[in-house]
């Protein structure tokens, strides 16, 4: 870290926010100790300056005080670069303290801690509101959002500016990963996994991906402001709709020891001892998926029969044959 | 000074705490500097470094004027400062998405707070919240039942009272009975959780509420014991212990799901997209009851009597078809009545 930088930026910033005519860079140079008198060299370091502070948010304008100017000159507008007024009652504070704490260690969490300071720079309080708290909350309730998946940072960062990515990708159940180009329109979170949903160019058509299942880096392909999003893409429901292809829901009768099969009694939508086998229940349960629930099935080794339909009998008899081969 | 800040994350500071002085009037050296995350002598760095700014054109001024004598900040002229600079976009995004998250928690009673905050904190964020819209977070708790779980909890652990669990452990296939002494509602992995010292373990557990079978509030105060601390639930929810039974399994290509949805203790990528995994665990029931599921698409490569137990009970379920279609000759479906 340069303390001369951070000072030249600052007074650099208050300039700006201080004027309201458009200041040329020449201007600027005059007026923000630290810039350097030969030419070349300011204008690398303040184009370096310029970029800097618009990463960090600061509406930076550029425009001419009048049509015959030759230079452009800068500014930076008091409106638009301040955070509106912003007033919040008790339980609405403390309601964000507990916001505060769901990214934790996870990828957003320095943005988190970020937008926090500039809350409590606007005179906002709260308990809660300090990040590096470990204590437990004072609510009894931790919500937690994890990012364990590398992919997550890069596809944000694309989601965010609108910027067209390819990555290698192992779909389930597939041996050899493949290359993909992605327009990603939105992340989502489901059962605790990141899905990114939007257009796959390869196959020309509206695709779901789950971020643990890329393999390697994910890299752009296009600059920013790339992507379209359509309107009315939920990726939500695109998300939703992959994860659980809609079944249609069929019965099945299982014969199951007494005192045995608990996960399958939980589910059921009736149980009665099995008159014709002493010791066994007969168990009818609802189901959608025959591969899902015979491989359930399967899971309870000999305290589970299944007796209809035949295709599900036949799928769990398969599953078992497959655990000799 | 810490070397990893960079020059802008120090502007970032310094353009905070100017408003945040000004908006509480007077505020003393040690709170500013725990409210950012520095040790006093930054602080004070921090503070020399604004009252020394100087602009010198058109005429030489100096914009910022404070002074922290006694212990006590005070900015008595700041320009136009004085207002913290607006969310940027990931900060806007990573609230909102955290809040709108919140509105799917199970049992959260402050409802009408949230939806106040997440409007409000919309308006002030303006064109930076756009893009948290295309942020979601489920959480899985929209089975009526978990809510009420959820509810009856957070009630349960504002009255300090300890709870009669029926819980469901999968791994065993068991409906186990247990007292807990709540101790927090956990949200971790898009699943509600209680956390609570199980008097039957004597641990600190975690149940999921979509795993249990009934609950109820006793007349007993919940008095968690001393050493009964808190899950650090960002390193992850299950930590094998070094006591476990390491197990060695070798899944094919459409068995790779088990590697993502049980923490590993270490994947190694073999032939035709098959991945070998060794899992650590207390208990190898559930491993049996896992190899069952997967069929040919996972083995059990060890230990030795995982592997003979797997078999013996494959075989022994096989038996009993081979029995009912003996007795039954063919349909016994026949005989089902719906």
């Amino acid at each position: 870290m340069s303390k001369r930088k951070t000072e030249r930026l600052l007074g650099l910033v208050v300039c700006l926010l201080s004027t309201r005519r458009y200041l040329t860079a020449e201007q600027i140079r005059q007026a923000v100790p630290g810039y350097p008198e030969q030419a070349d060299l300011f204008k690398r370091m303040f184009e370096r300056d310029k970029e800097d502070l618009r990463e960090l948010g600061v509406p930076l304008e550029t425009g001419l005080n009048h049509p015959f100017d030759e230079d452009p000159g800068y500014r930076i507008r008091q409106q638009a670069y301040e955070l509106p007024e912003l007033r919040l009652e008790a339980d609405e504070a403390a309601v964000l303290g507990l916001a505060a704490r769901v990214w934790r260690r996870a990828e957003l969490a320095g943005a988190a801690a970020g937008a926090l300071l500039k809350l409590r720079a606007a005179g906002i309080d709260a308990a809660g509101l300090d990040t590096s708290d470990e204590r437990p909350a004072p609510q009894g309730i931790e919500p937690r959002l994890g990012t364990p998946e590398p992919a997550f940072g890069p596809m944000w960062e694309a989601v965010r500016d609108r910027r067209p990515v390819t990555f290698s990708y192992r779909a389930a159940g597939r041996s050899d990963p493949q290359r993909r180009e992605l327009e990603p329109w939105g992340v989502v979170n489901r059962h605790g996994r990141w899905y990114v949903a939007g257009w796959d160019r390869g196959r020309n058509a509206t695709r779901v991906f789950r971020l643990g299942r890329i393999a390697g880096p994910v890299k752009f392909c296009g600059p920013p402001g790339r992507v379209t999003v359509p309107a009315g893409a939920d990726v939500r429901e695109l998300v939703r709709d992959w994860d659980s292809a809609p079944a249609q829901e069929r019965t099945a009768l299982l014969r199951v020891r007494a005192g045995a099969g608990v996960g399958l009694r939980r589910h059921a939508v009736s149980v009665h001892p099995d008159d014709t086998e002493p010791g066994w229940d007969q168990v009818t349960t609802r189901f959608a998926d025959v591969g899902w629930f015979a491989d359930y099935a399967a899971s309870f080794g000999p305290d589970a029969i299944v007796l209809d339909p035949p295709d599900l009998r036949e799928a769990v008899i398969r599953r078992l044959k497959g655990v000799l081969a | 000074m810490s070397a990893s800040v960079t020059s802008t994350e120090r502007l970032q500071r310094l353009l905070a705490l100017v408003p945040y002085v000004m908006s509480r009037k007077s505020v003393g050296l040690a709170e500013t500097a725990a409210a950012f995350r520095v040790s006093e002598r930054e602080l004070v760095d921090d503070l020399n470094l604004l009252w020394c700014v100087e602009l010198r054109a058109p005429d030489p001024y100096c914009p910022i004027d404070l002074s922290y004598e006694g212990g006590e900040i005070v900015v008595s002229q700041a320009e136009s400062m004085g207002r913290p600079l607006r969310l940027a976009v990931d900060e806007a995004s990573a609230l909102l998405v955290a809040l709108r998250m919140l509105a799917e928690v199970p049992g959260l009673e402050d409802r009408s707070a949230l939806s106040r905050l997440i409007a409000k904190l919309e308006t002030a964020a303006g064109e930076a919240a756009a893009v948290s819209a295309q942020v979601a977070v489920q959480v899985d708790a929209h089975d009526r039942r978990a809510e009420g779980y959820a509810a009856q909890i957070r009630a349960a652990l504002a009255a300090r009272r300890r709870l009669h669990l029926r819980y469901y452990v999968p791994g065993r296939d068991e409906a186990t009975e247990r007292d807990v002494d709540p101790m927090r509602l956990l949200v971790v992995e898009g699943r509600p959780y209680l956390e609570g010292w199980c008097l039957r373990a004597e641990g600190v557990r975690l149940f999921r509420l979509d795993r249990v079978l009934s609950l109820d509030t006793l007349d007993v105060p919940a008095a968690p014991p001393p050493e009964a601390l808190p899950v650090d639930v960002d390193q992850g929810l299950f930590r094998p212990s070094p006591d476990d039974v390491p197990v060695v399994l070798e899944l094919s290509a459409a068995g790779r799901w088990v590697a993502e949805y049980y923490p590993c203790e270490s994947i190694a990528d073999l032939e035709d997209g098959r991945l070998r995994v060794v899992l650590r665990t207390p208990d190898t029931g559930w491993v049996r009851r896992l190899a069952l599921r997967l069929g040919e698409d996972g083995r059990v490569i060890s230990p030795p009597s995982l592997v003979t137990g797997v078999r013996e009970t494959a075989t022994a379920a096989l038996a009993n078809y081979v029995v009912l279609s003996a007795g039954t000759r063919g349909s016994p479906a026949e005989t089902v009545t719906r």
